[in-house]
């Protein structure tokens, strides 16, 4: 039934969020470094309330992550962090150079910028926030980005900061690192667009690219994140956080086309019936009596154990509304399922699934006489501890008056599989109100028109000149200008008699294909890289060793980090002997045996006092010399064994 | 920078007018339109259409904008000069998607609590007149920004004045005491708790702990330094902390009860003569000065800390406390520094000033320069006492020639006492004393653990 849904027929739009990190030397609202924390040093607790907006109301996503009450943990270093991102001081004013990237930024989408810019705080009490709110502003809206002859619309472009970073998340205790907190970001978000998965990508990638030209944006993992916004003809628009690959966002796609097509379907039918959502859970009623009394199901039995109540909740109208399914595996039943796992609760039942999972046909029988039910309604039965049920029931309630209309807005998480889960209700408005710390910022045209020479070039140009400044074809050019890896590139390739293409080549291709085999690439520093290609200009690695060097490397055996951690002195640098140990290791160097021999007979006749006086004692003093000419060149064993053996013979004479 | 400082617990609810447009560009364009904040309106400038609702402005702001609230929930400033048309969609009042907070109502046979608000917050909205926060004060609405509190007290909420504690004066510290002192008498309550601004709570718990003495019943000063309107503030755990405190605590007196570190875990409760706010921003701003705090509570427990409990009063079934409420203003807290200008003191004398607290250098001097000077004051009636600068330890005249110099001319050493709570304690002894010299008396006397008479190693 799936492969029958169009999405050209359902009118299936797709929107795009990204946010991305900007290359500022400070955070957005503080002096501290934008560089990641080696090591915390600090730690705190705290836990956030939510609070009334501006207009008087609670915003639903924030009770709901209230409803939850955790702790959170905090960790920090000096450096990354400061009182600010402690929100133990208030922000100091925008940094100019983020501001001044968004707005080159807006420039270049065509964007109009706000005449004044209001910093507002975006209610996020999930912990990534030390103060409880994501500080963000609108800097421009509207203008477009042109992706392959086509006109793609910009919504809005906002700068703002990002949030900390979770550590853990363990029973009830989460731990964030502040290093992240505050970081500048861009958010882009564009108008949805209709057409194939892979021409969606196109739009991301092209977005990319223009934000990168800037060279004012961070690069490597994380730096750029996307959000999508995915809505079917007559739904609501559903965030799904979480998409990282293509054909991720292609079944992410499919199944959300599924999911709200056939929550229509639902609500359709629901209307049909004429079913009166005001009625629904206006009767609830405690059944731990009849579901306690010999408990068989194995929930119900654990839900008891653990203290626990069971609720009913009558649903009139709903009979046989909660277990239909116009999709595989698309039913109301279901989407309760996860919605309640979100209160940490497990045990949820409806009357379209009973009686099973040990739940009798007498309980279900004394459940609908309990709530006097006819034979057009529904019940939907939870269970868990006293505290979390109301609130659960409360979201059950909520859900079930808003099947009628179809899709709620809602924040969904991609699965790895490509399904969807629900995470949190979609924020209203009631989430944002005004940062009262900071003034508003007025943007003048003069302002504008001294940045019009900063905008970037075109991408097309950039490639075009990267290509001939460094005798590049034009696609290997594109690449390395898509990869993380432009700015270490330029850098060898300028310092280094090392042939461009050569550089730019095992920093693309080879590097991806290392990277499709599941290997993980962020031990290749632009450090690790850069020594790499230092030691191939020197001549005392191979050209052929460079991408075996890259295997070892990414494959971070623990014995050669742990032989490396043990040879390890302070003084040293400890990248340069990681890359020794793996050059070791795939035996990539470039002395013959001959030659090390000769070498060594030389070191040997040039410390011949040495040799005179300690007798075989002298062997690790003329290691040290041995190994201060050949590291990197030879491996540190054969000159061991070869020195030991000329040593003895010598003696032995 | 006035929104700069909002940080602080704040307040202003008399003014109604707040976040209005002033004369001047906006007004006029809005005014013309009969549009008014709150309004849905639609706006066109040369290359863009903006739909949303007419926010206020904040005083301090210029007045070339008009900021309205976009759907998206962002707000925006638009220029005056550069809008072609601007019309009103809809009026005020239109729904707004929301949910209210699950209504939570104290069991039953809680001890009652008085909850007096001079001008803390804690549970509001935004100010926009300044940036402040507006007081949301009903006990449900307490109960439903801090549930917790419905285990530990039925709290009965009266709000008294709404300032930013820079505002509060002398005069204020008696109508707050004389509304504690109203509250204990009725004898209905376990313990009263009184919310505060931040920046001069340690003044106003100096002034209650002068100005009612031998109270049956703890009196708990309570704060917020990360504004109420934020779901960071610790405007919540230190409301609970006083209430647990004024609930459950064996000793009477004026407290304050704040953040003792950065984490949400530990509320301080200090004693109201021995505390200063140390940090202009952290939590953990208010530190007992000389002593530890009396307790520290936990998890909703109450641990005691204080070495010399004997100093405290015991909570009492005895409803006769002592009640002086009155403050005599002239008093004057000089600082004293390399460079002072003796024509400082002079000039106090001149217009009129009753009493001089010095906060001096070290063991407690000033520079012989100020010699002449602080004779005139003493011989001229006015009382001089002497406080250091150093925050901890006792002043200590007779070590060096000066201190013996100054204490010739009839500067009193005032001991430990914290300068600011000397500056306070001055205030009240001339105001309820018959002459100079019984005001003296009472300033070297210990009355409320504004002097320690035994300083711990550790």
């Amino acid at each position: 039934m799936a492969s029958t849904l169009d999405s050209a027929s359902l009118n299936l739009k797709v929107g795009f969020e990204i946010h991305q990190q900007l290359a500022t030397k400070n955070k957005l609202f503080c002096n501290c470094s934008c560089e990641e924390a080696k090591e915390y040093d600090s730690s705190f607790v705290r836990k956030l309330r939510p609070t009334q907006s501006e207009l008087g109301a609670y915003d639903p996503a924030a009770m709901f992550e209230f409803s939850k009450m955790r702790t959170v943990e905090y960790q920090a270093a000096f450096g990354s962090s400061c009182l600010v991102e402690a929100d133990e001081e208030p922000p100091h004013d925008v940094t100019k150079e983020a501001l001044e990237t968004a707005l080159i930024f807006s420039l270049a989408l065509h964007s109009k910028v706000m005449h004044e810019i209001h910093v507002m705080r975006k209610i996020v009490i999930d912990g990534s926030n030390t103060s409880g709110f994501q500080r963000t502003m609108l800097v421009a809206s509207g203008g477009h980005l042109d992706v392959a002859g086509k006109r793609i619309g910009v919504q809005s472009i906002c700068l703002e900061e990002d949030a900390a970073k979770l550590i853990s998340d363990e029973k009830g205790v989460r731990k964030f690192g502040l290093d992240r907190l505050g970081v500048p970001l861009v958010e882009i978000a564009l108008e949805p667009v209709t057409g194939r998965p892979s021409e969606i990508m196109q739009v991301a990638l092209t977005l990319g690219r223009l934000l990168r030209a800037s060279k004012r944006v961070a690069r490597g993992l994380g730096s750029i994140r996307q959000d999508i916004n995915i809505s079917v003809q007559n739904g609501a628009v559903v965030e799904v956080k979480g998409v990282q690959q293509l054909d991720q966002l292609v079944k992410v796609i499919e199944h959300e086309m599924h999911r709200q097509y056939g929550l229509i379907v639902i609500g359709q039918k629901l209307k049909e019936k004429n079913v009166d959502i005001e009625k629904v859970g206006d009767r609830i009623e405690d059944v731990t009596d009849i579901l306690g009394n010999k408990v068989s199901s194995r929930i119900v039995k654990k839900i008891l154990e653990g203290g626990g109540v069971l609720i009913a909740i009558k649903v009139p109208g709903f009979a046989g509304m909660i277990g239909f399914e116009p999709y595989k595996d698309i039913r109301l039943g279901r989407e309760l399922g996860k919605l309640v796992k979100f209160y940490d609760i497990d045990g949820v039942f409806h009357s379209d699934e009973l009686p099973n999972y040990g739940i009798t046909e007498e309980e279900v029988a004394a459940v609908k006489q309990r709530l006097q039910m006819n034979d057009s309604d529904a019940f939907v039965i939870l269970g868990g501890p006293n505290d979390k049920i109301k609130f659960a029931s409360d979201a059950i309630i909520r859900r079930l008056k808003a099947a009628v209309d179809g899709v709620p807005a809602e924040t969904r998480a991609a699965t790895p599989e490509g399904n969807t889960v629900f995470l949190r209700p979609r924020p209203g408005v009631a989430r944002m109100y005004p940062e009262t710390d900071i003034l508003p910022i007025a943007i003048t045209d003069s302002m504008l028109v001294a940045l019009a020479d900063k905008i970037p070039s075109h991408w097309d140009e950039i490639v075009d000149s990267l290509a001939k400044k460094y005798n590049l074809n034009r696609k290997l050019a594109s690449q390395i200008f898509d990869s993380e890896y432009l700015g270490v590139f330029e850098e060898i390739a300028t310092k280094t008699g090392v042939q461009p293409t050569f550089i730019a080549s095992k920093l693309t291709d080879d590097l991806t294909s290392l990277q499709r085999q599941g290997l993980d690439a962020s031990v290749l520093t632009d450090h690790v890289i850069k020594d790499i290609f230092t030691r191939l200009d020197r001549g005392s690695i191979t050209k052929e060793s460079v991408v075996l060097i890259f295997e070892k490397l990414m494959k971070k055996e623990p014995t050669m980090v742990k032989r490396v951690n043990e040879q390890v002195n302070v003084k040293e640098d400890m990248e340069a002997k990681i890359v020794n140990a793996a050059i070791e290791a795939v035996g990539a160097f470039s002395i013959s045996d001959e030659e090390l021999s000769k070498g060594l007979d030389r070191i040997i006749s040039n410390n011949m006092a040495i040799i005179k006086e300690k007798g075989a004692n002298a062997l690790s003093t003329l290691m040290g010399r041995a190994m201060a000419e050949y590291r990197g060149k030879a491996n540190g064993q054969k000159v061991n064994a070869m020195l030991k053996d000329k040593m003895s013979k010598m003696v032995n004479k | 920078m006035l929104i700069y400082l909002a940080i602080a617990l704040r307040v202003v609810t008399k003014h109604d007018n707040s976040g209005e447009y002033r004369e001047e560009t906006g007004l006029k364009l809005l005014s013309k339109h009969s549009i008014s904040v709150g309004d849905s309106i639609k706006i066109t400038t040369k290359d863009a259409e903006i739909a949303g609702l007419l926010m206020p402005r904040y005083e301090s702001a210029s007045e070339e904008y008009i900021v309205i609230k976009l759907k998206s929930g962002y707000n925006t400033g638009i220029h005056v000069g550069k809008i072609k048309s601007i019309t009103k969609m809809l009026d005020k009042d239109q729904a707004v998607a929301s949910v209210r907070t699950p209504a939570v109502t104290a069991k039953q046979n809680l001890p009652k609590v008085a909850f007096i608000s001079t001008g803390g917050t804690i549970a509001s909205k935004i100010d926009y007149r300044t940036g402040g926060v507006h007081a949301a004060l009903s006990a449900d609405e307490l109960y439903a920004s801090v549930p917790e509190l419905a285990n530990h007290a039925s709290i009965d909420p009266e709000v008294l004045m709404s300032e930013y504690s820079e505002n509060v004066r002398p005069e204020h510290w008696t109508l707050m005491a004389e509304k504690v002192a109203e509250k204990v008498t009725t004898g209905r309550y376990r313990g009263i708790i009184l919310s505060h601004g931040t920046d001069t709570m340690h003044y106003t718990a100096g002034a209650l702990s002068f100005a009612l003495r031998k109270l049956p019943v703890p009196v708990v000063l309570v704060g917020a330094q990360r504004s109420s309107d934020r779901p960071s503030s610790d405007a919540a755990l230190n409301l609970l902390g006083a209430t647990i405190f004024a609930t459950e605590s064996k000793y009477a007196g004026i407290f304050v009860a704040m953040h003792a570190g950065t984490s949400d875990d530990i509320i301080a409760c200090h004693v109201g003569t021995r505390v200063r706010k140390n940090h202009t921003s952290r939590r953990d701003a208010f530190e007992s000065i000389d002593m530890t705090p009396v307790a520290l509570v936990r998890n909703n427990e109450i641990k005691m800390q204080q070495k010399h409990p004997n100093r405290l009063e015991q909570r009492s079934s005895d409803n006769h406390f002592e009640v002086n409420t009155k403050f005599e203003d002239r008093v004057i807290l000089l600082k004293y520094y390399p460079g002072f200008d003796p024509m400082l003191i002079e000039h106090a004398i001149n217009v009129g000033y009753r009493a001089i607290v010095l906060e001096g250098t070290g063991l407690g001097h000033v520079g012989r320069t100020c010699f002449p000077a602080l004779k005139k004051a003493v011989d001229g009636g006015l009382m001089v006492c002497m406080t250091s600068q150093c925050i901890w330890g006792r002043v200590r005249m007779t070590v060096y020639d000066t201190g013996r110099d100054l204490l010739d001319i009839g500067v009193i050493p005032l001991s430990d006492m914290i300068s600011e709570t000397a500056t306070v304690k001055a205030m009240w002894a001339l105001a309820n004393s018959k002459d100079v010299e019984a005001a003296k008396k009472i300033m070297q006397e210990n009355l409320a653990n504004e002097i320690s008479p035994i300083l711990s190693i550790s």
